[in-house]
């Protein structure tokens, strides 16, 4: 296990955030559904930390997990998540609500039904600045004006009073932003901001959140699951699957010497590597794994087109998040790292930059796409 | 937002235009069809023994040889502007809102009607106040310890409530309550409020409990499932996203959205129990609209029954019209279209 986890031994010695084996699991009358299953990982003030992975692979279950929404109701939450030197798992439900919203804080993907209908724009932002802050009315008013100048609305002294539903999408995700913001959080997770809005939109979007991490200086966290908005912000990446981060590095090493296939998968429906991306990612060929059964052994071995190197190690045995290289780069699969890298150069880096996308032939030559763990629901 | 009141109005009062001619054609076009004749109608306002002449020339009076459209106008003239009989022995005068004369008691509709009303009133008023309070407290925590102990309790008793006729309660809480513990008042007490609050509460206490379960049983059903469906609203993970105290969360964010639709059933529900709450009312022998509604029908008294029905499609229209604009206020997104 030693060789498995924590890039700091030291315990003293913390990230501003990080996660140990964080685990949240939901108890249903299906199963229990292990939505986030033992992940791992540390991100300092000032930089940026993309999650990628599918649908129903668990980013959005990570991210509120540790705003600390599960802590009532009858979600299972295990492990550690140390935000600056506090413990969050085992602190009391009122510190976590303490630290929601104030030192932590999320931006949702689709801000119109993130929104509250029936209030007002500025009524969101101040509300969500007075339960932090003790201020007026109008003192808040004032900022809430002022944080919607700072995020691009036009005449945000009129545009304040309005609902959201009078608002463009574009300019709700901006106010939507905003909201986030009210309290200066340090840590800032962004679901899917971009994935609701069109192509231009998305540029304008991503560029004011750039800027605004540099002008507040918070950890951020962007969940996509969109490589280009990834290449484009994140310092480091972690892809997740079925739950478990499957690869971990710095955004270099991820786009440039991938070595998990279901990574390769993704970085096959990028239009080019080098390049902002403007598609949406393409399905990889079969389905996500369900979160109740997860296939035994490496849970991407039904979709893999490599487990047969294995020598069936894949199909029984949970592959270990391994450190690879040096910079901290990590991989959970059972094929030696010689033999990764060298796949990754002769087989697949090649097809990727010859077609300029749309290659998953290797993923296409798949044993029978797993409809038997196709009963997730979403 | 004023175009809309307005537009909404116009639509209630023409809305009240057709409830007033489909209940003239009920009462005086119908019978025609059926072989009804000026004198028969006639004959409804004379003793039986009165002769064929007799009755024309009442029938004349009265002006039923008059083109339906004509007798049509002339009720509706004198609802808004009152109207002069001539009965041959004199002419009396009646003020509007003019709803005619009984048949039997020559009382003017319009007087027995507002009699009857601060019955209904007083009986709607207390019992809607009752299930609106009990039904959405019940289904909102209902909603918040889904499965638990309480939850199944609730929908279990609400499923009762809801499948139990008020006959059936209303008799069994007259038997115990006010005959077997003498806790309550017995069967056909009414005492005017401004008589005596107290014992008008007093006397109208059981009845109360008995309209108010009923409807309280259906508001907790209704008020769980729309709290349920709020409480997994993207909004909601927002609201605590922020930070907020689950209290204001559940309440402020939750049943803010969640009462929207409740209030429109409601408005309907007060409207419609205006004109008359029929089984309870009997039940409890309280002479409200719905138990005059019953009398003139059984009586077949015509100018009774078309004034009681106009009577309760205006609190209808009226209560829809309420609702409407109380949405338009309430929820922002019908304000602007
Ligand atoms: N409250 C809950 N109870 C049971 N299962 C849940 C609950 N919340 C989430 N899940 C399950 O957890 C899994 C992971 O969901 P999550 O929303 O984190 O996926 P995601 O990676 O964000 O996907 P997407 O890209 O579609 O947003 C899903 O299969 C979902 O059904
Ligand atoms: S462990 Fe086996 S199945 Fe899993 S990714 Fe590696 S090669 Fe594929
Ligand atoms: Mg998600």
């Amino acid at each position: 296990m030693n060789t498995v986890i924590s890039p700091r031994q030291d315990p003293t010695a913390r990230s501003f955030l990080e996660l140990r084996d964080l685990k949240i699991h939901f108890p249903t009358d299906d199963g229990v559904v292990k939505s986030v299953d033992g992940l791992t990982f540390s991100l300092e003030r000032g930089k940026t930390l993309g999650i990628v992975g599918e649908s129903g692979s668990g980013k959005s279950v990570s991210s509120l997990g540790i705003l600390g929404i599960y802590h009532r109701g009858n979600a299972k939450v295990s492990g550690e998540i140390w935000l600056d030197g506090q413990e969050l798992v085992g602190a009391s439900p009122e510190t976590v609500r303490g630290l929601r919203g104030k030192r932590m804080a999320m931006i949702f993907q689709d801000p119109l039904s993130a929104m509250h209908p029936y209030y007002t724009v500025g009524d969101q932002i101040i509300e969500a600045y007075r339960v932090h802050h003790k201020v007026s009315k109008k003192v808040a008013r004032k900022h809430a004006i002022d944080l919607l100048a700072r995020v691009g609305i036009p005449q945000p002294d009129r545009r304040v009073d309005d609902y959201p539903h009078q608002f463009s999408g574009g300019m709700r995700q901006r106010a939507m932003i905003a909201m986030a913001l009210s309290c200066d959080p340090e840590l800032l997770i962004a679901d899917e901001p971009t994935t609701a809005l069109d192509v231009t939109v998305q540029a304008q979007i991503l560029d004011l959140m750039r800027d605004l991490q540099q002008e507040f200086n918070s950890a951020l966290i962007i969940i996509t699951h969109d490589l280009g908005v990834t290449a484009e912000l994140a310092d480091d990446v972690l892809v997740m699957y079925g739950g478990k981060c499957i690869e971990y590095g710095t955004a270099t090493e991820i786009f440039e010497n991938p070595e998990h296939p279901y990574t390769w998968g993704l970085l096959g429906s990028m239009p080019r590597l080098d390049q902002p991306v403007t598609e949406r990612l393409l399905p990889i060929k079969g389905t996500p794994p369900s979160l109740i059964n997860v296939p035994s052994g490496c849970a991407f071995h039904p979709r893999c087109a490599f487990d047969g190197r294995t020598d069936g190690a894949s199909d029984t045995v949970v592959p270990e998040l391994q450190l690879t290289g040096t910079s901290g780069h990590r991989v959970r699969c059972h094929m030696p790292a010689h033999v990764r890298q060298q796949i990754w150069l002769n087989e697949i880096k090649p097809t990727l930059e010859g077609t300029g996308g749309l290659a998953v032939a290797d993923m296409s030559a798949l044993p029978s796409a797993s409809e038997e763990h196709s009963e997730e629901t979403a | 937002m004023v175009t809309f009141f307005i537009r909404r109005t116009i639509g209630a009062a023409l809305m009240l235009f057709v409830v007033s001619i489909s209940t003239f054609l009920i009462f005086f076009g119908l019978p025609r069809l059926a072989g009804a004749t000026p004198e028969t109608f006639a004959a409804r306002y004379l003793s039986r023994t009165a002769d064929a002449h007799a009755q024309q020339v009442f029938a004349e009076k009265l002006g039923f040889y008059d083109p339906l459209w004509l007798q049509y106008w002339n009720w509706i003239k004198a609802v808004f502007v009152g109207t002069d009989y001539d009965y041959g022995t004199g002419i009396e005068h009646c003020a509007a809102p003019c709803f005619g004369y009984s048949f039997r008691t020559n009382h003017a509709v319009w007087d027995d009607l507002v009699d009857r009303l601060p019955v209904t009133v007083s009986l709607t008023v207390g019992a809607s106040i009752l299930w609106l309070l009990t039904g959405v407290a019940v289904g909102v925590l209902s909603a918040l310890r889904k499965g638990s102990f309480f939850d199944r309790a609730a929908m279990t008793g609400a499923l009762a409530g809801v499948s139990l006729p008020p006959y059936f309660t209303g008799l069994m809480f007259l038997y115990f309550f006010s005959y077997q513990f003498d806790l309550t008042a017995p069967g056909g007490t009414y005492v005017n409020f401004t008589d005596d609050p107290g014992e008008w509460a007093y006397s109208l206490i059981l009845p109360w409990i008995t309209l108010a379960m009923l409807n309280a049983a259906a508001y907790a059903r209704f008020t769980r499932a729309g709290m349920l469906d709020t409480m997994g609203e993207d909004f909601i993970r927002t609201a605590r996203a922020k930070g907020l105290h689950e209290r204001v969360v559940v309440t402020k964010h939750g049943l803010r959205a969640a009462l929207t639709p409740i209030i429109t059933i409601f408005g309907l529900d007060v409207g419609l129990l205006l004109g008359g709450a029929i089984l309870t009312e009997s039940t409890f022998g309280l002479k409200g609209l719905g138990y005059f509604a019953i009398d003139a029908i059984n009586k077949q008294d015509f100018p009774q029954i078309m004034g009681v029905t106009m009577f309760a499609a205006f609190f209808v229209v009226v209560a829809n019209l309420i609702v409407d604009m109380l949405y338009a206020v309430v929820d922002p997104r019908v304000r602007l279209s």
